[in-house]
């Protein structure tokens, strides 16, 4: 179990922020960290790992102290234990996949790292310099090489955001049975609302600062407060004014849909708000694509 | 062609390769110092290193001559423990070539260690992985082309000085008389022929070796 309760200072992407967290991530769990950027998601992670100092607090796990600013302890990352997965993968590139691999071991093992490859189904790759590789391939390295390390919590920093739609697919699955399969605690720094569903048991959703809200991907994102069978969350790209009606182009993930409003409800909008699109009487229909 | 034809060669040599692993146990260090640590007399240090790229050799020269001297403060501590003054001394002129090539040795080094990605270093220590053994296993491999360039200009520099060198040396045979020195001789003593043979030799030596690190740079970057 990790147990967080920090405070931070730091600049992000709106200015100065007062940065405080306090959560316990249990065991086993699968937490994604959720919120726009510059919120402090990746430097929550970096406080874990020992990378960046808490301006004060507590950071725990399994009763070890990593890091007390009341008593001055600060455990250097060297001795906390964990397995970080760079968003730029950050592979050796002198070494081979599988010296990449013995390399974060604790004690070189390579029979276990074999073993790591295997059961992931990359051990082709073993012998390969990372920079021939593909940016699937690497981040599924940069995951073995995480947990060839033996972690107490594994980190996560958007660790898909540099690949495709189908990659990144790909490789949720992927990242969801390496979790259950290693039996690791892991925390993923995320923005993309579908990714939190499929990925993680909990999600954190970090605003001004501080949590907004905790809970199951699905007591966050889906409001209670309508009755909508049927919501998306999405930003205005376009305002058209048609006549008498106007024209909402409103982008849902990687769709771009057109909504007609009203002058009325449309004196509210502008191009970049954050709308929810829900309808409440029809049935979709759903056809394989 | 008289015996002592390619004494100056020898000593060139031997005074160019000390040189220059003396400075990468030196460089190295000063190097990573300022890539990482974040003191504010850095840009003092950063000038200091940099003085030789714009002060006349003379003028170096003429620094060290004093201060190498047997009552410079060097000088008098080099006597006590070695038993000869440094000027006029082979051991001078390593001390020299140290410090006047220092900033071709820093350079591309502290190029090389800007260029490494702060990611690659935090994951090393997230493995366990204390400064040291990051610096030796992930740092310095992952920045090989810029540890070639510092190494080959700092010993081509050694090779090619001339005015700190005959300050600090004179022009003494199989102690001090390095190659340029030994072309500057001939010159005057009107050996024209001599001179030549000299000359063309460092000429050739000079593109051969820049040759093979262009060579083999340019396959480095292409990562074959």
């Amino acid at each position: 179990m990790i147990k967080v309760d920090v405070t931070k200072k730091f600049h992000g992407s709106s200015g100065e922020i007062d940065f405080r967290l306090i959560h316990e991530f249990k065991s086993g769990e699968f937490w994604t960290i959720f919120g726009e950027s510059g919120i402090g998601k990746t430097t929550l992670l970096r406080m874990i790992a020992g990378l960046e100092l808490p301006t004060s607090g507590v950071i725990e796990a399994d009763g070890e102290v990593w890091f007390d600013s009341s008593k001055k302890i600060n455990l250097p990352p060297q001795k906390r234990k964990v397995g970080f997965v760079f968003q730029s993968y950050a592979l050796f590139e002198n070494m081979s996949v599988l010296e990449n691999l013995t390399f974060a071991q604790t004690k070189r093992d390579l029979p276990k790292a074999m073993q790591i490859l295997e059961k992931m189904g990359i051990a082709e790759l073993k012998s390969r310099i990372p920079s021939t590789l593909s940016g699937g391939q690497k981040q599924r390295i940069a995951l073995a090489r995480a947990i060839a390390q033996e972690p107490k919590v594994l980190l996560l920093d958007e660790p898909l955001s540099a690949l495709d739609a189908i990659m990144r697919s790909k490789l949720q699955d992927e990242l969801k049975k390496t979790h259950e399969d290693f039996a690791l605690t892991t925390l993923m720094v995320s923005h993309d609302r579908s990714e939190v569903f499929k990925l993680s048991n909990y999600a954190l959703w970090l605003k001004n600062g501080t949590i907004f809200k905790a809970g199951t991907p699905k007591e966050l994102f889906l409001s209670k407060n309508s009755s909508s069978k049927f919501s998306f969350t999405g930003e205005i790209l376009a305002l058209e004014q048609r006549d008498i009606i106007v024209v909402a182009t409103v982008g849902i993930g990687e769709n771009i849909v057109e909504v007609v409003l009203d002058k009325m409800e449309a004196k509210e909008l502008a191009v970049g708000s954050e709308v929810s699109v829900s309808s409440k009487a029809f049935n979709p229909i759903i056809k394989k694509s | 062609m008289s015996p002592t034809f390619w004494e100056p060669f020898a000593l060139t040599l031997k005074l160019a390769v000390i040189t220059t692993v003396l400075l990468y146990f030196i460089g190295i260090p000063i190097a990573y110092y300022l890539t990482y640590s974040k003191v504010r007399f850095k840009s003092v240090l950063e000038a200091v290193i940099a003085m030789p790229l714009v002060l006349p050799p003379s003028v170096l020269g003429f620094y060290f001559l004093l201060a190498f001297s047997k009552d410079g403060f060097i000088g008098a501590f080099w006597n006590k423990f070695f038993g000869h003054q440094l000027a006029f001394h082979f051991d001078g002129l390593v001390i020299g070539s140290i410090i006047f090539s220092l900033p071709f040795m820093v350079h591309p080094l502290l190029n090389g260690f800007k260029a490494v990605e702060k990611s690659q270093i935090e994951a090393a220590y997230t493995m366990g992985k204390g400064k040291f053994q990051t610096l030796l296993k992930v740092i310095l491999p992952s920045m090989k082309p810029s540890i070639i360039t510092g190494g080959v200009i700092a010993f081509a520099h050694t090779v090619g000085e001339f005015g700190v060198v005959l300050m600090i040396g004179g022009n003494i045979d199989n102690e001090t008389k390095v190659a340029s020195i030994a072309i500057y001789n001939e010159v005057e003593a009107l050996n024209y022929t001599t001179a030549h043979i000299y000359s063309l030799i460092l000429f050739a030596f000079s593109f051969a070796i820049l040759w093979f690190v262009y060579m083999k740079l340019g396959r480095e970057v292409k990562g074959v």
